[in-house]
């Protein structure tokens, strides 16, 4: 190979507040244009930004669980441009001093070797307001229900060498904020976003290439496609003798390539300066103690005890604690059964399908964690089947009850009773002389064949309730007569 | 080291702000004066004192986090230029 990859991320998550960083307006999602925007968010002559004292815990949080540095004093600046939809001329975030600084967290690797992401800082600021172009002719219209979201912008150095490394940070990062509490993680709406440096070089080049910057990208599909898509136009470009320009690229996911952003190469002096409206932020021992004290169970010691103490495989650990909403619902079931594989087996594939098909989620789940675990009861003492609970399980799933009432207004039961079962088994074989024959000249391996084709006729003739071990064990016996 | 006319023009530029020619000079002398009076105090040895963030030596009062405000966007928008659908409307900015 002769390039390297060179990749560092810088994420924006918003922090999942009542209210806003420097105002009490409204965060909530979705308001009515301008409706949760006051004079602060405005930037009004003589407002003054007074801080959210949950951000700080909150960013305090973050930078425990990735054993940074929390210094005792944290100071926020300037960060001067102008645009429509920053009213004040002037972003708040922290430059010198940040609230987090010189973390690190462990992913996975494609080889699956374990790989250490240093996170060099991760500071507060204020979101800007949304721009619409296009949809007003001649003007720009704009919405400032953001202005003033808290950010927590989190800047990781340039140790990503593919695309897939750079995937695997991103949703280490997005499952943590998760557990924590303090963003929901939410990519459609935009509360939590990510900008990629790329840059790439001779394979035993020490200096870093020049890098470009790609914005706008708000899904992990996408995120991995434009850094492919821009690790390639960089290494064509040089193959071909030219040079990288230090630029902003935007990511266009319709056509999967990247382009420059029409530069405003000055408009990147930011000026940076400390704020003189606010005064330093002071961090005490105690507080962080407190905070401390309310970690939760992070998704690697989730993991680790998954397959430890419950003898889960890593693949069904790692799916069941990336989000923390599904560990809790699987948590939730094994109070009420006892079998974590089963358990396991339903979240991951027909619960998780419904989800995915109607596009809910846990928090809007129809079917809870009782419901799914006393079905699962009834599988485990033969009162119905594996393939008749997918019938029970979609009737919860519609709201028509729990497992039991399902049973019973549809006749769910299992058949167990060895003479009604004799029956099934005595007409398949009735009905089916030719198969019969066939089975008595045939190998064991042909045998097998036919014995699936007469269980096949029977769960017919059952509906499916017929137990399916008792059927198999009578229907050899009366074969191999 | 002085602020020539080119770099108050970018600094102008930055800040958004029309500066006639006519100007420039008495501006670029100025600044200058500023950027001379900071290399003065930046003779003065500071170590060990760490960098003042603000003049006031205090630290800062947090607020809980509660919604306060409640929605006055007409109040707002009638100082403003011009709206549309709730949107305060600009000069179309193109990206």
């Amino acid at each position: 190979m002769k390039w390297q990859t060179v990749i560092g991320l810088e994420i924006h998550a918003q922090l999942a507040t009542k209210s806003k960083i420097f105002s009490g307006s409204s965060t909530l999602y979705g308001g009515a244009p301008n409706t949760q925007a006051c004079a602060v968010d405005l930037g009004l002559p003589g407002v003054l930004p007074v801080i959210n004292e949950q951000v700080i815990s909150m960013a305090i949080k973050f930078g425990l669980a990735i054993g940074a540095e929390i210094p005792e004093k944290s100071i926020f600046a300037r960060k001067n441009y102008f645009y429509p939809d920053l009213p004040k001329g002037y972003q708040i975030s922290q430059f010198e001093l940040p609230i987090v600084a010189n973390g690190q967290i462990e992913i996975e690797t494609e080889e699956r070797k374990s790989k250490v992401i240093k996170i060099t800082r991760a500071h507060l600021e204020e979101d800007a307001g949304k721009s619409i172009h296009g949809e007003f002719g001649n003007n720009t219209a704009i919405d400032l229900n953001r202005a003033g979201n808290p950010l927590l912008e989190i800047v990781s150095e340039p140790d990503m060498n593919n695309a897939k490394e750079a995937i695997s940070y991103l949703k280490k990062i997005h499952s943590l904020v998760q557990y924590l509490e303090i963003c929901d993680g939410n990519m459609q709406e935009g509360s939590f976003r990510c900008d990629a440096n790329v840059s790439v070089r001779h394979i035993d080049e020490k200096e870093l290439g020049t890098r470009t910057e790609i914005k706008n990208l708000n899904s992990f599909k996408f995120i991995e496609s434009a850094i492919n898509y821009e690790v390639s136009r960089q290494i064509d470009s040089i193959e071909s003798g030219k040079r990288i320009t230090q630029e902003t690229r935007l990511y266009d996911p319709n056509k999967n390539e990247t382009r420059p952003m029409r530069s405003k190469e000055e408009a990147n002096d930011y000026r940076y300066f400390p704020d003189p409206d606010l005064l330093p932020i002071f961090i005490s021992d105690e507080m962080k103690i407190k905070i401390k004290k309310q970690i939760p169970e992070l998704p690697d010691e989730k993991r680790a005890r998954f397959i430890k103490e419950l003898g889960l495989s890593e693949y069904d650990s790692i799916n069941l604690t990336i989000n923390p909403d599904i560990a809790y619902y699987f948590e939730e079931t094994l109070k009420i059964t006892d079998d974590p594989k089963i358990c396991a087996n339903w979240i991951m594939g027909d619960l998780s399908a419904a989800l995915n098909k109607e596009n809910k989620n846990l928090k809007n789940n129809p079917v809870s964690s009782k419901m799914l675990g006393e079905m699962i009861n009834l599988i485990k003492n033969n009162t119905i089947s594996g393939k008749i609970a997918k019938i029970v399980f979609e009737a919860m799933w519609n709201g028509e009850g729990n497992a039991k009432e399902i049973i019973k207004d549809k006749n769910l039961q299992q058949v167990t009773d060895s003479k009604e079962i004799e029956k099934f088994v005595d007409e398949a074989i009735n009905e089916n002389k030719t198969q019969v024959d066939q089975y008595k000249k045939s190998t064991d391996e042909k045998k097998q064949k036919l014995i699936s084709f007469f269980v096949g006729q029977i769960m017919k003739k059952s509906k499916g309730k017929a137990n399916p071990s008792q059927v198999n064990q009578l229907l050899k016996n009366k074969l191999d007569d | 080291m002085s602020i020539d006319k080119s770099e108050v023009q970018k600094i102008a530029l930055l800040a958004r702000l029309a500066i006639g020619d006519e100007d420039i000079t008495s501006i670029s002398k100025e600044l200058t004066d500023i950027v001379e009076l900071i290399k003065t105090m930046n003779s003065v040895d500071t170590t060990d004192i760490e960098p003042l963030a603000h003049p006031l030596e205090l630290f800062s009062r947090l607020r809980t986090d509660e919604v306060t405000e409640t929605d006055q966007r007409e109040n707002f928008q009638a100082n403003s230029a011009e709206t549309k659908d709730g949107y305060y409307l600009v000069p179309k900015v193109i990206e």
